[in-house]
């Protein structure tokens, strides 16, 4: 059940940070940008792939408003894998407000993933399989700072993500989904550490929040994610 | 319809309207151009969208979006900015959590001034002077006469300021998706508010009000009398056409879907709710 709580060595730490590297120019797009470039300069034609196939390059989240939805999908998924984990095996020492609180919040990120789900329909990426290797389930520290790190990242990812829709009606959905994340952000702070709602390390001087761009955001949760996300297609202003 | 009449009178309020639309020639070359191709019966409908075209992403429309958000952070910068310099008010463990909404709201209001400046605009200047936080349209004896001497007053009228916010920026987005940095920064304004009204909610809960969750139930009230508008419509479950009550056979509940969601609110709306608290 507690499994991982050693420091990693410096040789397992400099895999990771390979690992880190090779997602990290995965998902800023880099990867696809040189696939491009190679198949304009050989002119290939008639093999231009469907926006959502599973190609080489990872789970391709598409281009436009279902790219970002995609992207959105991508996020929620994990969440919502992340807090059913939660409530499957608490950590000792949980509170009844605490399971309430968690159970509120997984129903939430479920709710939010099978929205994008049904609302992209045939254009929805598939079930991502997750890495919560470097969770311990079993101990309130690690459970909550990851909820807190899901949390802020969703809301700058939501917050980052706004400008790169076109239809106001996604637009508005989003709104609607990323006060909600905030509110989960607010509350697990809370529970850390009292009146760290919205400290300056996610709120600026200029009161305000995070906006991270979609390379940005996967490049985090890449930690958490077996498979492989394709995002050189996400538009990009 | 007499097209030339419609023109003029709309210069008469819009002095501006024929550099929207190409001078008064080219208006109304676009509006003889639409009466020619279209059946006299939907000419209203033609007309209100090239009205949308022509006002509604332009600067002015942006400028008049922002001064509206700009009116409810200084309703609430001057709240706290009084709350947090009374004395004895908020709870000692909380001053701190109190502070940093109000040096939040303090920077809204410098950003969004700026933000204004910058697109040409004239923010409105607003001070506490403008505002009757008891909700009495400047009789200082409204429902929340106790707002600055009983703490749970305060707390409700806070939350009912954050809970109106969070929904006015998100009704408003919309009105900003032409200009994608004014996007981002009321996106980044509106999550914050969000997370205060989280943090106010919370407190309000451990101080008895158990049904008040840091999410909004319902469209449940969290025991604040006469704030029905407030949370008037959180109550959807429906979202751009799918019902998330038990979605794709999950057990998701009603008041788990409506939680999942927060709703907008139009102008209109927010206008109505501030209305009390502004002399």
């Amino acid at each position: 059940m507690n499994r991982k709580s050693k420091e990693p060595s410096f040789g397992e730490e400099l895999a990771q940070s390979q690992v880190s590297r090779r997602k990290f120019l995965h998902f800023s797009g880099l990867a696809g940008v040189s696939v491009l470039a190679i198949g304009s300069m050989t002119g290939i034609q008639g093999c231009k792939k469907d926006d959502t196939t599973n190609n080489n390059d990872g789970i391709n989240l598409g281009s436009g408003d279902v790219g970002i939805l995609n992207y959105a999908y991508a996020l929620e998924q994990l969440e919502a894998a992340f807090y059913t984990q939660v409530i499957q095996s608490q950590y000792s020492g949980i509170t009844a407000a605490e399971t309430s609180y968690l159970t509120d919040i997984r129903d939430h990120e479920i709710a939010h993933r099978e929205f994008f789900k049904t609302a992209l329909g045939t254009k929805a990426i598939q079930a991502l399989e997750v890495d919560f290797s470097s969770i311990n389930f079993g101990t309130r520290a690690s459970v909550l700072a990851t909820a807190k790190a899901f949390e802020d990242l969703g809301v700058s990812a939501y917050n980052g993500a706004g400008k790169l829709l076109t239809d106001a009606n996604y637009l508005l959905v989003a709104g609607k989904i990323v006060s909600v994340e905030a509110r989960h952000a607010a509350l697990i702070r809370e529970l850390l550490s009292p009146n760290s709602f919205a400290a300056n390390d996610v709120v600026d001087a200029n009161g305000l929040d995070k906006a991270r761009t979609p390379g940005e955001v996967l490049s985090i949760a890449g930690t958490y994610l077996k498979s492989k996300l394709n995002a050189s297609n996400l538009p990009t202003s | 319809m007499n097209l030339h009449n419609v023109i003029t009178e709309i210069e008469k309020v819009d002095p501006e309207v024929y550099d929207r639309l190409d001078g008064r020639r080219g208006a109304l070359k676009q509006f003889s151009g639409i009466a020619g191709k279209v059946a006299l019966a939907s000419l209203p409908l033609m007309l209100s969208s090239l009205f949308k075209k022509t006002y509604g992403q332009s600067t002015s429309s942006i400028v008049n979006v922002l001064n509206f958000a700009l009116t409810l952070e200084y309703l609430e910068s001057e709240f706290y900015k009084k709350g947090v310099g009374t004395p004895g008010l908020i709870a000692n463990a909380d001053i701190a959590g109190f502070t940093v909404i109000r040096d939040h709201e303090v920077a809204h209001v410098a950003v969004l001034r700026q933000t204004i400046m910058q697109l040409g605009g004239t923010p409105v200047s607003l001070t506490g002077a403008n505002f009757d936080y008891t909700a009495g349209n400047g009789s200082m004896n409204g429902p929340y006469a106790t707002v600055f001497s009983n703490y749970d007053t305060f707390l409700a009228v806070s939350q009912a300021f954050e809970d109106t916010g969070v929904r006015a920026y998100k009704g408003q987005a919309g009105n900003l998706i032409s200009n994608n940095d004014v996007l981002t920064a009321a996106l980044q304004i509106h999550s914050v508010e969000a997370r205060h009204a989280s943090y106010v909610r919370h407190l309000r809960q451990a101080r008895g009000v158990t049904a008040n969750k840091p999410w909004i139930t319902g469209n449940n009230a969290g025991g604040i009398p006469g704030v029905e508008a407030v949370y008037a419509g959180e109550e959807n479950t429906s979202q751009a056409g799918v019902q998330i009550t038990g979605i794709n056979g999950t057990s998701i509940s009603a008041n788990a879907a409506s939680e999942a969601f927060d709703e907008p609110l139009t102008q209109a709306q927010v206008t109505s709710i501030v209305d009390p608290f502004i002399v």
